[in-house]
């Protein structure tokens, strides 16, 4: 047994990942997506070292600007300019931290989340399994954005949960990022539990957990290191989609009026400030939208590649 | 079947049992803010109290809740506070407004969806079949209030063609439904596409389309008779399944267009904190959700024999 281990040493998990990435040059679908997506991070990244303006300083003279007109410092505003006059460029390009980090963060909490839920409910069944996929079937009952709106309504800053938060020192910013977190949560880790539960329940039955059980190995030493480690696989193309998912719906909260406080630039809410404007916001509302597309769509497409590599193999 | 539709029934009632304690519970702690936006920002202390001990918001949350509870039942949804009318009157014309919406959005959809989705399934990896496929992702990664934001740049501001707001202020109009329509259809046809041509070309492989083909039945008739059936059991469960993702794409495209529906009434009644009115739209959208779940189900039995019910 040990003889067979060592004659055949496991790849490296960095030269696992390599390999990964060598397969998704063999998909064109995959590698735009991938392109699409590390665009967006690295202007995410490397905003300030970009040759950007300040995206809050406001121009009183230059409201509503198209493409290209002359800034009055000697330079131009490449998309126009906003309502307040603000570069819609660096808005975007400064916009996209906030976009990318708060919805990698909602992301990441609703799958750990979700994952748990899942295991749990998969694995022990049961009565775990019957409270666990009641509570997920009370919030998928809710249309996702009449949740989200139900729940962030209700926890602005002067709730107690946004009291409570911004005594423990968060600013405005993050008392309203972490309530978004909070509602994705909810309205995310029952979907994603329920895929988890449907894996685990077939994964359950396989040698290596019963192998575990007759070690004495605990429930939860299988759950986490036996059965989420296996069911990775198509859990990897779902939080792909599913970061897209996450990613509209904060847009969206955005737009609601729900997102982060002004004058944050937050893609969502540069659609609705400009749009009262009518035919001259035309220019202001179209950037952000499609920085919002470009985004998904670069997380989709990355899905379906990742999907096609995972289907070949 | 029988068995099944109680269960079913059992199971929305207790999540909507559930659901309505939990948002009492959750609006519980506004009251005082509903009144204070009930009677504006300048009104005094003593006459928010006398708002709330005047509306019945004052008794114990359990007497409140129950009194509520048999109000539903019955059919007396009490008042909503925002708009001080009977909830169920407000929201019907409301829920009407949105099933125009929402009926005219899956019929395009669908037909858009089953069209496409056949015609690239049928001639997997074709040139057809690439685009079909591109654009169906393509469309998919465009949130309703991003597609909706190019649409009315084009269509309202640039050709001038259609209205970009859907109010119905002079009565009902087919322009004034274009866009809302067309929004979401874009939004959701992508998924759809996929679905049936995954379904189609899945069928398209199988040994029974190859004896119809080689036996020289007509590709036409192959196509219709023996194909589109079989390939239709997984989207069509699909499609009705995703009434509820459907619902939570119009929230924001009736606020996009000011299209007086159910979506825009309870982001109102969110904003307002006006619980009455809340609770009505949440019960509404459990039984729409256990209802296309439960109609899902049926038609999938009938379409496909194999599958009984336990």
């Amino acid at each position: 047994m040990t003889d067979l281990a060592q004659t055949a040493p496991r790849p490296s998990r960095f030269r696992k990942l390599g390999r990964s990435i060598g397969l998704l040059r063999e998909s064109p679908i995959g590698m735009v997506g991938a392109f699409l997506l590390l665009f967006w991070i690295f202007i995410a990244v490397f905003a300030d070292l970009l040759p950007l303006r300040d995206p809050l300083a406001q121009s009183a003279p230059d409201l509503l600007k198209p493409m290209m007109s002359p800034a009055p410092d000697g330079g131009y505003f490449w998309l126009g300019t906003d309502d307040k006059g603000r570069d819609i460029l660096s808005r975007l390009f400064y916009g996209s931290r906030l976009v990318l980090f708060w919805s990698v963060l909602a992301t990441v909490v609703a799958y750990v989340v979700g994952m748990l839920m899942g295991v749990a409910a998969g694995y022990r069944g049961g009565w775990w399994d019957e409270v666990l996929s009641f509570l997920g079937n009370v919030f998928l009952a809710f249309p996702q954005m009449v949740l989200y709106i139900v729940i962030l309504s209700q926890l602005g800053p002067d709730s107690p949960v946004g009291m409570w938060l911004s005594s423990q020192g968060f600013s405005t910013v993050w008392v309203k990022g972490l309530t978004i977190v909070l509602a994705v949560m909810f309205a995310t880790a029952p979907q994603v539990a329920r895929i988890v539960r449907g894996i685990v329940l077939d994964l359950k039955t396989r040698d290596y957990v019963a192998a575990a059980e007759v070690r004495g190995e605990s429930p939860l030493y299988i759950m986490i290191v036996e059965l989420l480690p296996n069911a990775r696989g198509p859990l990897i193309v779902d939080a792909c989609l599913r970061l897209g998912y996450v990613t509209i719906a904060i847009a969206a909260l955005g737009f609601l009026g729900l997102g982060l406080p002004p004058p944050e630039p937050d893609w969502g809410k540069m659609i609705s400030e400009v749009r009262g404007f009518g035919a001259m916001a035309a220019n202001a509302m179209i950037w952000p939208a499609l920085a919002i597309s470009s985004l998904v769509l670069g997380l989709n497409l990355l899905a379906d590649g990742l999907r096609e590599i995972s289907l070949r193999d | 079947m029988l068995r099944l539709a109680i269960r079913r029934l059992a199971s929305m009632i207790l999540i909507m049992f559930v659901i309505s304690v939990l948002l009492f519970l959750f609006f519980e702690g506004d009251k005082l803010n509903l009144a204070m936006r009930v009677l504006g920002q300048y009104s005094t202390m003593e006459g928010r109290l006398q708002w709330l001990e005047d509306n019945g918001y004052n008794r114990p949350l359990v007497i409140r809740y129950f009194s509520w509870l048999l109000g539903f039942i019955t059919g007396d949804w009490n008042e909503s506070a925002q708009f001080a009318t009977p909830v169920f009157t407000f929201l019907l014309p409301r829920l009407a407004n949105t099933a125009i919406l929402g009926l005219c959005v899956f019929v395009c959809t669908v037909a858009i969806a089953l069209v496409l989705g056949v015609l690239s399934g049928i001639a997997e990896a074709s040139f057809r079949d690439r685009a079909i496929t591109v654009l169906s992702v393509l469309t998919t990664s465009v949130p309703e209030f991003a597609s909706a934001t190019f649409l009315v740049a084009v269509f309202v501001y640039w050709l001038g063609w259609l209205p970009g707001s859907s109010s119905f202020s002079n009565g009902f109009a087919w322009n004034e439904l274009v866009l809302p329509v067309a929004a979401l259809v874009l939004y959701n046809f992508g998924y759809y596409t996929r679905m049936t041509r995954a379904s189609m070309a899945e069928v398209m492989g199988s040994q029974y389309i190859r004896t119809a083909i080689l036996k020289g039945l007509p590709y036409k008739r192959v196509i219709v008779r023996h194909a589109l059936r079989n390939a239709l059991i997984a989207p069509f469960t699909v499609m009705i399944l995703q009434l509820n993702y459907l619902l939570s794409g119009v929230v924001v495209t009736e606020v996009f267009f000011a299209y007086d529906g159910y979506g825009k009434a309870l982001y109102d009644a969110a904003m307002f904190g006006d619980v009455y009115l809340i609770l009505a739209g949440a019960m509404v959208a459990v039984v729409v959700a256990v209802l296309s779940q439960f109609i899902s189900d049926i038609g999938y039995t009938y379409l496909n024999p194999r599958i009984r019910f336990a």
